[in-house]
């Protein structure tokens, strides 16, 4: 191990880690935005609202995001009307594109994931807000989405943790993500261990520091989905009080 | 009969291991050699998948003179080095070239050809290739090469941008996502500036040689103490020199001598004018 080598290039993986937070922080943002809506449509009865959606993601779910990502930086650029267009400033930037893949890829799983949670509401609670008169909209604001988005908080912390993988594809299309710096760091050291441990760890941390958040608001928001505490078990006897032997 | 059975059971057996380990003694040595395969003219797949290219050419002509079966391994040029010293292959030939730096990391055989490097823009472009000039412009680039270092180091104040393989950049400069590229002037000539992607960009600025980023040529790289293969590519390199298939193979790509590098620099910097014209 030649630790003097990674020391030297620990800003390089700084300024990676900027960038991979970045891309991942707006991708995340701008996916759960259009997530929403579609989801609510996926969950949707009506065959000519849920069947795009469904369209949708089961072409982006169904290609590696790689692929997805080639065909936007260098499939799209092929053509000269793109170039011509005013969208071009946008798509000529290895950035953009980059975020643009991980956007419509996290839309796709994240749509699919509030739609599952939304037919897994019980439907009890529906009942209820129905015979208490609320119209649909209100049972969809009210009851439906709030209950929705708590129970898909476990899968969601999953969705959040697979696209800070994915964001290490960005370093193909020539952004200096983290990924990006570790393949600079071989370039230059020839140490390709050492470059990619150190990418590894930094990953990891960002990882566990993301499943650390998810815990975090699991507890707050999921509490009434939790095993209970200090309370009876389902056989009835008491956990708390009984005394230890 | 259980002593006859036994008896031909031996003999069988035997036989099997004569005839493997004759067979082993009666094969040719095999070598894996690294090559890219996206590095025209140099190293391309054709129409029907195959390698082909002059690093190609020059690796079959060195495998049959040493009388060695070759096995061709591609690989994305940055994983070479790596790949080399992890065992996965025994030798590049991927028109890579001699520099100090990655002397620390393989050996090399003598050189097998040398050409300078160039900058290349869009026609009617008026980017001036000077510090100063090429400040905030991005400058495409492939990662790892001598290229890379040397705009690295010369061009500070550019916006450099990396790509894995030459194709990339050429894409991106065709699409105008790069202002400039600067690269070996063969690869520039053969696999960009003649090619109707090509057809509108041109050489311009000085023609870069110096050996401090450039080195003394492209050679064949081989894991450090590896010396039996690296004497043996060494006589091979000059058996095809003297016997004339390395021209041959040259003349299939180029029209001057690739090996010199006095002649190849003059050929590069008449190519050079008459592209300018």
């Amino acid at each position: 191990m030649n630790f003097d080598a990674i020391i030297e290039s620990l800003p390089m993986y700084a300024t990676g880690i900027g960038t991979t937070l970045q891309l991942l922080a707006v991708a995340l943002a701008a996916g759960l935005l259009l997530a929403m809506p579609l989801g609510i449509a996926r969950a949707s009865n009506n065959v000519w609202i849920s069947r795009p959606v469904w369209l949708y993601t089961y072409v982006i779910r169904g290609t590696p995001m790689l692929v997805q990502l080639f065909l936007i930086y260098y499939g799209v650029a092929q053509f000269e009307w793109v170039r011509l267009s005013v969208l071009w400033p946008l798509l000529s930037s290895a950035w953009f594109c980059a975020v643009l893949a991980f956007t419509l890829n996290t839309a796709a799983y994240t749509a699919e994931i509030i739609a599952g949670a939304m037919r897994a509401v019980p439907y009890g609670e529906v009942e209820a807000a129905n015979s208490l008169g609320m119209s649909k909209l209100q049972v969809l604001t009210r009851i439906l989405l709030p209950s929705a988005m708590r129970r898909a908080l476990p899968a969601y912390s999953n969705e959040v943790i697979m696209m800070l993988h994915g964001t290490s594809l960005a370093s193909v299309v020539t952004v200096m993500d983290l990924t990006g710096a570790a393949r600079e760091m071989n370039s230059r050291t020839y140490l390709p261990f050492e470059a990619f441990l150190t990418a590894g760890a930094c990953y990891m941390l960002l990882t566990f520091s993301l499943v650390g958040l998810f815990h975090f608001a699991e507890r707050r928001w999921l509490q009434h989905l939790a095993p209970r505490k200090n309370s009876f078990d389902v056989s009835g006897v008491v956990l708390t009080t009984a005394p230890r032997i | 009969m259980n002593v006859l059975l036994r008896a031909v059971l031996f003999v069988a057996v035997v036989a099997i291991f004569a005839v493997f380990s004759l067979g082993a003694d009666a094969q040719p040595k095999k070598v894996r050699l690294g090559v890219e395969g996206a590095y025209p003219p140099f190293s391309e797949i054709d129409t029907s998948g195959k390698l082909k290219g002059f690093d190609i050419d020059i690796a079959n002509a060195l495998c049959a003179q040493m009388k060695v079966e070759c096995v061709f391994v591609q690989l994305a040029f940055d994983g070479m080095i790596p790949a080399l010293n992890s065992r996965k292959i025994d030798a590049v030939i991927a028109s890579m070239s001699i520099t100090d730096e990655r002397k620390k990391a393989v050996d090399f055989t003598d050189r097998y050809y040398k050409t300078p490097a160039q900058f290349v823009v869009k026609k009617g472009s008026t980017l001036e290739v000077t510090p100063a000039g090429l400040k905030g412009k991005r400058v495409g680039v492939q990662r790892s090469t001598i290229h890379d270092r040397f705009v690295g180091e010369n061009f500070k104040s550019a916006d450099i941008v990396r790509y894995t393989k030459q194709d990339e950049v050429f894409l991106d400069l065709a699409s105008g996502r790069v202002d400039a590229a600067v690269l070996d002037m063969i690869a520039a000539q053969v696999g960009f500036l003649k090619t109707p992607q090509g057809k509108n960009f041109h050489f311009v600025g000085p023609v870069y040689d110096d050996p401090k980023y450039f080195g003394v040529g492209a050679g064949i790289a081989l894991r450090k103490g590896d010396n039996s293969l690296r004497e043996d590519f060494n006589k091979a390199i000059a058996a095809i020199r003297a016997n004339g298939i390395y021209k041959k193979i040259q003349d299939v790509y180029f029209d001057f001598d690739v090996y010199g590098t006095a002649a190849a620099t003059a050929a590069a910097a008449a190519t050079n004018a008459t592209a300018k014209k």
